[in-house]
């Protein structure tokens, strides 16, 4: 299929802009010049990463090398379909972010916002370049980036309380990137002397099955950030950050870095062959259906908002492993899909959420009855964005729901396809409530006497943006199917 | 030029030192330009030397032109070269970072505190360059003499902990001579060069006495280094001198320790003797593994930075002794570029630690809180050392961690690699504990900052940051952390894998 | 048993440097007073030197100068090999710098604490650490 390798330092840019942008922040003196250059720096990111896609449509595939670190391994880039697909809409949700970051955090006067920015760059640089990578130590570098670039976000209100959150949050992910992912990355290279991602893996026939079936686990547990059970917990403990972190990173950028890796490493490290030669995704499958159907009975029972929405985003992103290990080629499309549909609809509820708190301070949902008559916009977008996760149409959802429903029965697998419409039914179950309530009820029953108004315009028109977004990827679902389509390609040449 | 620079980088500090020692009286206001003078001319010749080892091959120098083995020669080569300039680096930076602590700790004893700064320089360098196993052994009691004395000039506990460091460090010194001793009877000479040849005749090669030798030159060697369980002398002595004299000495003495080491074991036993014959490797790593696990916990339970830095340079020994005795090209690759790394690590470390203390007195945890707003560049630098140390790509310290793992797993030797990793993520706690700390916590506040609803208020305190003279050395150091991590891959190609002996898979 | 014996008194410089040794490192270790400390270290590092000097010897030969008049050819083997003093004479020089050293910094101690028993200063860090 791949028709051409381009040797281009555009992946390089694409990942340098942002991170230029740093001393470009902390240099400005007052908050207007602060914001605008965020702006530029996210249009011109997202510019680069797009002046790629044509490239990429057309079959081709792009490689740079930065420097060569170690031997015969170095810091590489590398874009293909699926990468390109993720560089796009984090690189794109970027932009919106940062729009609704000046609104949210002007109207709470929230401290440090300098360093808010320039961290927020950082942790945009490394998602990109998690994206591009070529090889596993690429990944593992900009992945380990995130997560320290990430750290002062979600500890950013710095009161107690970010403290422990702070804490639980770099122990999961820190640590298990460290006592997981590393040593097994060292391990795959001591024994095969490579890391490079192979469209069929790399890893041959060099391993036992039991070898193969730990070095699987601890790199599917290693990458934390993808929010599979029990290594999940730091997501509801990151959302003390301030709601634009927690939308973004969230539900976009830091979780979906997490699963992309997971796709990665089983696409792109061991190859869907070896994988189903030794029946090794199966147990991967069980794991992240595990995760959906505990993540969504939890979320149940949560009444903070932002809680769950993160336990219905650990669900969701369990969705995408188990669409990865399936590996059959309508699960891979759905999985990869989902990367994207899922974005856009996380990003909208959040969005929503931070809008809900801004305007009106609260954070329970038994405190939002009502609020759709206060908040009209704000709370269709938040429908929207519920339709979208549940996977309803109108919404892109539906599209990436619907080929992962497609793949367990193209992989002879039904019972995760009973996984995924129990979920679904969950999913509507925790999410519809809330919408119900807000625009339905009582008089009696209204929590808000006085007077609450549409939160400010550089709030409401993002979230507007996404929703919207959400409702045209169902009827115009490109680039991001044809880009899914090319990757399963790729991978598994079906 | 060129040609006498081996000599003339152990000679001109030598007779600055003593020019140091007489100006002190006359005119105490030149010795420092005329210290900075001297060891920015060896690290200038240092790298003279690195770009023509990589140029043209190693340097060697007969001193007084007697020829080995009779004489005594110097030997520049790709294993020295790169640590020349580590040591020289490492000693230029701390002098810039360190004058204003020199000038408010010893005002009436600069003059001595260069003049013995200067002198300390050189017996690295000597032990560095030199290709003579006795040579080697005064050297090493030059550097060691001069730093039990910059140790020991600093106040309150600092006179004791030098006193029983000198006390170790002689029976360590001893021990060496006593091990040349013994190879000197069996042999008969004392250039390394023609030990290695000696060492492979057969008769030498199982001959008792080379094995008592080996094992009594390691002993001493060990001590140095401060390996577990002979590290008693290393906490107490470095962190009770004065942060000027510990950021030279801390991450030079053991470091070039291990460079002797390396050099001993390598070119004057032989790997073949070393790894093949005495089969000492799997016990030594396992000690190596308990000298990481130990140092790691270790620096858990300490209470100030300055202690929880000694016991961190503790686990590194491990980690380095720990890659040697491996055996594997990885293995030894990972120990000689951790030499390098792990100097620029703690000396980051250590200079930010003594910018820390310059401005608040005091090392103990609690009074680092709100550092971040106070110090801000100083404890970005420390981030940076910290993550070195934690190993976070792309710092140096994740690279040559990478290098003793693989060692380790193609080594079959699993616990070694399980102990770095384990290391890591104590290192991982340690310093997040102490970033926790300086980050949330207000200072003057005993339970740390409740402010969840008044989260706009302006933090009051106002920056209090490190003169720009430590600022400035400190940022180098932080930057050079990163940029010895991306240049992994040319230190290794072009110099330590050429000063690695061939028969080493 | 009997052989023990016999290499040993063939090798008696040995058994002697090793006494030596051990009589210092009793003293370093053991002793609480830092002068005395000081001497085992100084005994300690004797015993090295009379290691080297001792194998230097050979019996019945002479001391290593070349006489004037020498007409035949000079026999290494003939004379006391002279490599060895000359390395300890450069041990012996730092040995007396450490001596040096180590009693500057006993000195220091003492003015500082009042006393050179290890036990006594101990006691007085330990009360000092217990009222800060």
């Amino acid at each position: 299929m791949i028709t051409q390798t381009v040797f281009s330092s555009r992946p390089l840019v694409a990942v340098l802009i942002s991170l230029l942008a740093v001393p470009v922040l902390l240099s400005c003196r007052t908050k207007d010049i602060r914001e605008t250059w965020t702006f530029i720096a996210a249009t011109l990111k997202f510019l680069v990463v797009a002046s790629m896609l044509p490239l990429i449509l057309a079959g081709n595939e792009i490689r740079f090398t930065v420097f060569d670190v170690l031997p015969g391994l170095p810091i590489a880039f590398r874009v293909d379909a699926f990468g390109m697909m993720f560089a796009l809409v984090s690189s794109f949700l970027w932009i919106i972010t940062s729009a609704y970051s000046i609104g949210y955090m002007r109207s709470l006067h929230e401290h440090g916002q300098t360093r808010y920015y320039c961290y927020f760059a950082l942790s945009l640089s490394a998602t990109v370049g998690v994206a591009f990578s070529a090889n596993l130590l690429t990944l593992y570098l900009f992945y380990e980036m995130l997560s320290l670039a990430t750290y002062p976000l979600v500890t950013h209100h710095q009161d107690q309380e970010a403290k422990s959150s702070g804490r639980t949050y770099l122990f999961y992910i820190l640590g298990a990137s460290i006592a997981l992912v590393l040593p097994a990355m060292l391990f795959i290279y001591a024994k095969t002397g490579t890391l490079d991602f192979a469209a069929h893996g790399f890893m041959g026939g060099a391993f036992s099955k039991s070898t193969l079936l730990v070095l699987v686990l601890m790199l599917v547990f290693g990458f934390a950030k993808a929010g599979i059970m029990p290594l999940h917990s730091w997501l509801p403990a990151a959302m003390v950050a301030p709601t634009p972190v927690s939308a973004l990173l969230h539900a976009v950028a830091v979780v979906k870095v997490g699963v992309f890796c997971v796709a990665r490493v089983i696409t792109g490290v061991f190859g869907s062959d070896l994988l189903l030669s030794f029946n090794l995704n199966t147990v991967v499958c069980t794991i992240a259906s595990v995760t959906i159907i505990a993540a969504s009975l939890i979320a149940l029972s949560q009444d903070g908002l932002k809680r769950r929405l993160a336990f219905s985003t650990i669900g969701q992103l369990s969705y995408i492993v188990l669409g990865v290990a399936l590996l059959s080629p309508y699960a891979v499309t759905g999985a990869m899909l989902h990367i994207v549909m899922h974005a856009f609809g996380k990003i909208t509820l959040f969005f929503c959420a931070g809008a809900i708190y801004a305007a009106s301070g609260v954070k329970n949902i038994s405190q939002m009855v009502g609020i759709g008559r206060r908040m009209p916009y704000t709370m269709t977008a938040f429908l929207i964005g519920v339709l979208s996760v549940i996977g309803l149409p109108p919404c892109g959802g539906f599209i990436s729901k619907w080929y992962l429903v497609l793949g367990t029965l193209q992989a002879d697998k039904p019972v995760f396809l009973a996984v995924l419409l129990v979920s679904s039914l969950l999913n509507a179950a925790y999410f519809l409530p809330i919408v119900y309530k807000a625009f339905f009820c009582t008089d009696e029953e209204a929590q808000f006497k006085k007077k609450v108004d549409e939160v400010p315009i550089w709030c409401l028109v993002p979230l507007c943006i996404t929703a919207s977004i959400s409702v045209i990827l169902f009827f115009v679902p490109q680039p991001f199917l044809k880009l899914a389509q090319m990757g399963v390609q790729a991978f598994i040449g079906g | 030029m060129i040609r006498h620079l081996p000599a003339l980088l152990v000679i001109v500090p030598l007779l600055t030192a003593l020019t140091v020692s007489a100006l002190s009286w006359v005119a105490p206001r030149l010795c420092l330009p005329l210290t900075f003078g001297c060891i920015g001319a060896s690290l200038a010749s240092s790298i003279g030397i690195l770009v023509e080892v990589i140029k043209s091959g190693p340097v060697v120098y007969t001193m007084g032109g007697w020829s080995a083995p009779v004489g005594i020669v110097y030997v520049i080569d790709y294993l020295s070269a790169p640590v020349l300039v580590v040591v020289t680096a490492v000693a230029l930076i701390n002098l810039i970072a360190s004058s204003k602590q020199i000038d408010r700790d010893f005002s009436d004893k600069k003059g001595t505190f260069y003049t013995l700064y200067i002198l300390f320089v050189t017996g690295m360098v000597g032990i560095v360059a030199t290709g003579d196993a006795f040579n080697l052994y005064v050297l090493l009691e030059i550097a060691a003499l001069t730093g039990y004395s910059l140790i020991g000039i600093g106040h309150e506990r600092a006179p004791l902990s030098s006193l029983n460091y000198l006390f170790i460090g002689t029976i360590g010194a001893s021990f060496y001579l006593l091990g040349v001793g013994y190879l000197y009877i069996a042999t008969g000479s004392l250039n390394m060069a023609d030990l290695a040849r000696f060492m492979a005749m057969p008769e030498h090669g199982t001959s008792t006495m080379v094995m008592f030798a080996f094992i009594i030159c390691m002993t001493g060697l060990f001590i140095k280094m401060g390996l577990f369980p002979l590290h008693g002398w290393l906490p107490n002595a470095y962190s009770y001198a004065s942060p000027a004299s510990s950021a030279l000495v801390a991450p030079l003495t053991t470091k070039v320790m291990i460079y002797a080491m390396i050099r001993v074991g390598l070119y004057v036993f032989t790997p073949a003797y070393v790894f093949g014959r005495l089969q000492v490797g799997g016990a030594m790593v396992w000690i190596a593994v308990a000298a990481i696990v130990f140092g790691s916990l270790l620096a858990l339970a300490q209470k100030s930075l300055f202690k929880m830095l000694t016991y961190i340079v503790i686990a590194e020994v491990g980690y380095m002794v720990g890659g040697f005795f491996l055996g594997n090209r990885m293995g030894i690759t990972g120990s000689a570029l951790h030499i390098i790394n792990d100097a620029a690590m703690t000396l980051c470390l250590f200079l930010a630690a003594g910018a820390i203390t310059y401005r608040t007195k005091s090392d103990d945890f609690k009074d680092l809180k709100g550092l971040f707003h106070q110090m801000p560049f100083t404890m970005t630098a420390f981030t940076v050392g910290a993550l070195a140390v934690i190993g976070v790509p792309p710092t140096c310290g994740f690279f040559s961690k990478w290098y003793l793992i693989i060692g380790g797993i193609q080594a079959g030797h699993y616990g070694y690699a399980a102990a770095l990793i384990f290391s890591s993520l104590v290192n991982a706690v340690l310093f997040f504990r102490i970033f926790e700390t300086a980050y949330f916590d207000q200072p003057g506040d005993g339970k740390g900052h409740h402010h969840g609803h008044h989260k706009h208020h302006k933090h009051k305190n106002k920056m209090v940051e490190a003169p720009v003279s430590m600022i400035v050395p400190l940022m180098i150091t932080a930057l050079g952390l990163i940029a010895l991590g991306i240049y992994t891959g040319d230190i290794v190609t072009h110099v330590i894998q050429a000063a690695i002996p061939g028969g080493i898979a | 048993m009997e052989q023990i014996f016999t290499a040993m008194g063939a090798k008696y410089n040995y058994v002697a440097y090793i006494i030596l040794m051990m009589v210092g490192l009793y003293a370093m270790i053991v002793k609480s007073n830092l002068v005395k400390k000081i001497i085992g270290m100084s005994i300690f590092q004797t015993s090295i030197i009379l290691f080297y000097v001792s194998t230097a010897y050979k019996t019945g030969k002479t001391i290593p100068i070349v006489p004037y008049d020498a007409h035949a050819a000079v026999q290494a083997a003939d004379f006391i090999n002279p490599l060895p003093h000359v390395l300890m004479l450069t041990a012996i020089v730092v040995s007396v710098a450490t001596l040096g050293v180590a009693l500057a910094l006993a000195m220091k101690i003492y003015r500082q604490y009042g006393t050179l028993e290890e036990d006594d200063i101990h006691e007085d860090l330990r009360s000092e650490e217990g009222k800060s």
